[in-house]
């Protein structure tokens, strides 16, 4: 499948500008960071949630718990498991019973892998509550999950595809959008 | 794909790189027994059959907990015929289980060759939970497993395996798998129960325990089958103790970090004594945890199914 | 005069043929002269008679039909498997004229009445002539004798357990020495079973590998050397069934070399394939003695090159799909060969250049014929018109749809052979005609 980019929806500075916003929005919600913890989904939720937290401790002046969440094992969508799945791991250093829990993910689109992750946390206890942190919302939502906070909202068609590129992984941070190319 | 093929029948026809990823496979689900709820639901509305047409306990549960784990649904279908009465041919039982429509099949059964014979029948995947003295791929793997996670990459550590290689599928799956890592491979026991027709495969055949141990980095202890020697192939538990068991003082002659294995149940006393099952250089319960994530491995991998593109919605 | 395939005039000629005859095939075209059920005349050329019908089988070879000295027709007790009836239609197929059963029936041939029965079977079926043998040993015991005398006055033309080795070395010997008064050779089943013990395949890297029990070459060695030895005190003839160790084929090299009376078979398939074949599991590739190794294959194709072993013998082995649909371990041994028998001799011994036509055809039919005093084999004047027709280059793929045989489990299913029976006479009359 070949990807081809038509334009920057986010630079750099743009996505940094979301997340120091997004920082506020969720210290301000929760009136403090008391009993807060990150959740990236993996993979690119999780540089993020790491941004989010070094945001977060620029205003508060502390760290905020961050943890992984690996959403593999429950999926909806097994018989059309990649090529090759990838290996990341779940990682969760506190209980997460009684937290109240950021989930962090880079696009929001039809919110299976938000069930999916909702799923894994229960497994793990039982959460004071769980809100979602998305940098992009592109819409066309097949379940009943609404963001909130929100980098950017972006309309999107079906058909296009965003991809938000972190330094960790792409040697670059910015979001894209693109078309499938025909090969 | 991480695995080719749909079936796991042997560790003949799987390359390293497929052993590579199953057992990188098995060690997240491993990361997963240690969570307050130890399934996931990924095989969710998946139906797993176990077929055991041969006593097993061991096997037998370790798979059912690893379907439990995934959360398929699971049938048990074992039935007590003995070798000798026919009964039911394996195209009839085939026949049946492709009729009820089952996601996964999993055989167990006395004749070498069954789990080959129903992977080209049956459409869904197989997989070998040991077929007569041909191989058991599963026990392979989480020994293979076990090894890595105490010596990292096998390539020219050398795997001692002790005991009935005749009768045994553990040491014909451990050869294949351990030689694809690179390990070296030393077979040892009594001439009547080490095929010298095995030497072709490239391992080393040493009838001296003394020698076979010397300069090993794992000895894996197979269970002698009593009940498989109406035909003296030694002559008492106490000689072949005596010879060929793996006591303190074969142990006391070990390289300082190696380590002693054996798949289960084990003889006491026999092959290996009781001293050395309860000591400090075996692995054994290491072996039966590792056995649970290889097989949730397994058959995770065996089901992901149709290598087509990643729904976007999983981007 | 037109010659039709629908109604065989008694007297006909068939022109155009090569001919094949004591070891020889003839470089020139020639014909055979058929008359009430008799060869009336032979030669090279075009015969000078007048008036008589012919057929041209330009292309062809015309040979004596074949003579198999060890079928198994199943009847009476396994009629799902074979009877005389589909088994004389196989031998027919396959080139074959005259078939020796091996008596391992259920029950078993042990006694006169049983003899004449297998005799009239196939007289009713009428597509070859059956010369049964009779057990050894009352039931196939291993115990005791069975009346020979009776059995040979009623046609026997030998004795054997075959199935099952005689164990009891006093029992062989005995029957050796009673036999050979009555003119019939012992055929003997060489398998020492305390060596081989349960095994399924041949004892070697492939059963090691496979993870089945072995039958150690050992175990039909020491079984050939016992029987040669009972044989050279006693001075009878021995019959050596399905040849398959390259030691055995020394055994009796030397026997012969000292002049004992010994004669051997070996089988198609022990000619042609090794114990590799077994790698898939497949029970179509078990029998009893098994595919041994690459040099045991070798010798016994050498050993039938060069005289040791006399004749190329079936071993054919009926089994319903169904038994050969068990575990490898579990299903019966044996395979089918009458149909396949001509095409896998030359195409693993003449093509290869190991013998050439002549010296096959007459181990196929001059030679078995002899060894066991029977009158068949030979194409000269006065005979029966016992012959065979067959394509020497004809490719075919054996396939589960082409066997006249009730059972199909045969080694060679979806292999190409090169030689096929275009028809078969029995007494001047058809039995058999290739449709295709």
């Amino acid at each position: 499948m070949k990807f081809a980019e038509k334009a920057v929806i986010m630079n750099a500075s743009e996505m940094n500008r979301a997340i120091k916003r997004m920082a506020h929005e969720i210290i301000e919600a929760n009136k403090g960071i008391d009993n807060l913890v990150l959740l990236g989904v993996q993979r690119r939720g999780v540089p993020l949630a790491r941004m989010l937290g070094e945001a977060i401790k620029a205003v508060e002046g502390s760290e905020v718990p961050q943890g992984a969440l690996d959403i593999t094992f429950y999926r909806d969508d097994l018989s059309t498991l990649g090529p090759t799945p990838q290996v990341a791991s779940t990682e969760m250093p506190f209980d997460v019973t009684g937290k109240i829990i950021i989930l962090v993910d880079d696009v929001l689109y039809t919110g299976r892998t938000v069930r999916a992750a909702l799923d894994v946390i229960m497994d793990w206890g039982r959460p004071e509550a769980i809100r979602l942190s998305v940098l992009v919302d592109r819409g066309h939502r097949e379940l009943p999950i609404r963001p909130d906070f929100v980098g950017k909202n972006v309309p999107t068609s079906q058909r296009e595809i965003i991809k938000v590129k972190v330094l960790e992984f792409d040697d670059k941070a910015e979001v894209v959008v693109g078309e499938v190319a025909a090969e | 794909m991480i695995l080719k093929n749909k079936d796991v029948l042997g560790l003949e026809e799987i390359s390293a790189e497929e052993i590579l990823g199953v057992l990188e496979m098995a060690s997240r689900f491993r990361a997963v027994f240690d969570r307050p709820v130890r399934s996931v639901p990924i095989m969710r509305g998946r139906t797993v059959v176990n077929f055991f047409h041969e006593p097993s306990t061991r096997t037998r549960i370790s798979f059912e907990l690893a379907e439990k784990r995934l959360s398929a649904d699971i049938i048990n279908f074992s039935s007590a015929t003995s070798s000798f009465t026919k009964g039911e041919t394996l195209r009839d039982t085939a026949e049946n289980l492709a009729a009820m429509k089952i996601d996964m099949l999993i055989i167990r059964h006395n004749s070498a060759g069954a789990a080959q014979y129903l992977a080209k029948v049956l459409e869904c995947s197989v997989i070998n939970a040991g077929d007569g003295a041909h191989e058991h791929p599963t026990q392979g793997l989480l020994d293979i497993m076990t090894m890595r996670q105490r010596l990292g990459d096998l390539r020219g550590k050398k795997v001692t395996i002790i005991g009935d290689i005749s009768h045994s599928r553990v040491a014909r799956s451990n050869i294949w798998g351990l030689h694809k890592l690179g390990a070296e491979v030393t077979l040892c026991g009594p001439p009547t129960m080490v095929p010298g027709g095995l030497a072709r495969l490239g391992v080393n055949i040493e009838y001296d325990l003394k020698k076979a141990v010397a300069d090993a980095d794992v000895l894996n202890v197979l269970r002698i089958q009593l009940e498989r020697h109406s035909s003296a192939s030694f002559p008492s538990n106490r000689e072949y103790h005596r010879m060929y068991g793996i006591t303190e003082d074969v142990v006391r002659t070990l390289k300082p970090e190696a380590f002693v294995m054996h798949p289960g149940p084990m003889n006491r006393d026999v092959e290996i004594s009781s001293t050395v099952a309860d000591g400090p250089r075996q692995v054994i319960l290491d072996q039966v945890a590792n056995g649970v994530a290889v097989r949730m491995a397994l058959i995770y991998l065996l089901s992901g199914g149709d290598p087509g593109a990643l729904s976007p919605a999983q981007e | 005069m037109e010659w039709s395939w629908q109604r065989i005039p008694s007297e006909f000629l068939v022109t155009g043929v090569k001919l094949c005859r004591r070891g020889k095939l003839g470089k020139r075209k020639g014909f055979l002269h058929v008359r009430k059920g008799r060869i009336e005349g032979l030669g090279v050329g075009i015969p000078k008679v007048e008036g008589v019908p012919a057929l041209d089988g330009e292309g062809l070879i015309c040979a004596p039909g074949f003579v198999d000295l060890h079928a198994h027709f199943r009847e009476p007790g396994h009629e799902e498997k074979e009877t005389i009836a589909s088994g004389c239609k196989a031998a027919a197929k396959g080139g074959y004229t005259s078939v020796v059963t091996m008596p391992n029936t259920d029950p078993a041939i042990d006694n006169s009445g049983m003899i004449r029965y297998l005799i009239d079977r196939g007289r009713e079926a009428g597509l070859c002539r059956i010369h049964p043998t009779g057990s050894v040993s009352p039931g196939l015991k291993g115990q005791g004798m069975t009346e020979f005398g009776d059995m040979v006055n009623a046609g026997a033309v030998g004795f054997t357990d075959d199935g099952m080795p005689v164990e009891n070395g006093g029992l062989m010997s005995n029957a050796l020495k009673y036999a050979d008064v009555l003119g019939v050779p012992i055929i003997t089943h060489a398998e020492d079973k305390s060596i081989v013990g349960k095994g399924c395949m041949h004892g070697g890297y492939w059963s090691a590998r496979l993870g089945l029990v072995g039958m150690a070459r050992a175990g039909e060695d020491v079984a050939v050397f016992r029987d040669v030895e009972l044989a050279r005190s006693s001075g009878a003839h021995l019959h050596v069934a399905h040849v398959s160790t390259k030691g055995a084929v020394e055994i009796i090299r030397r026997a012969k070399a000292e002049g004992l009376r010994i004669t051997a078979e070996a089988t198609p398939h022990h000619i042609s394939l090794d114990h590799s074949r077994c790698r898939d599991y497949s029970p179509l590739f078990k029998m009893n003695p098994p595919l041994r190794e690459a040099d045991d294959v070798n010798a016994v194709a050498e050993g039938l090159a060069d005289g040791t072993i006399d004749c190329l013998a079936t071993d054919h082995a009926p089994h319903t799909d169904t038994e050969k649909e068990y575990q490898f371990d579990q299903a019966p041994f044996g395979v089918t060969g009458l149909e396949t028998a001509l095409g896998v001799g030359i195409t693993y011994l003449v093509n290869t250049g190991i013998m050439d036509m002549g010296k096959l055809i007459q181990c196929m039919s001059e030679t078995p014929a002899r060894i066991f005093n029977l009158p068949a084999g030979r194409l000269e004047e006065g005979a029966e018109a016992d012959f065979v027709l067959f394509d020497p280059e004809r490719q075919w793929v054996v396939a589960k749809d082409d066997f006249q045989s009730l059972s199909h489990n045969s080694s060679f299913l979806g292999e190409t052979l090169t030689g096929r029976v275009t028809a078969t006479f029995l007494g001047g009359r058809l039995t058999w005609r290739d449709q295709d």
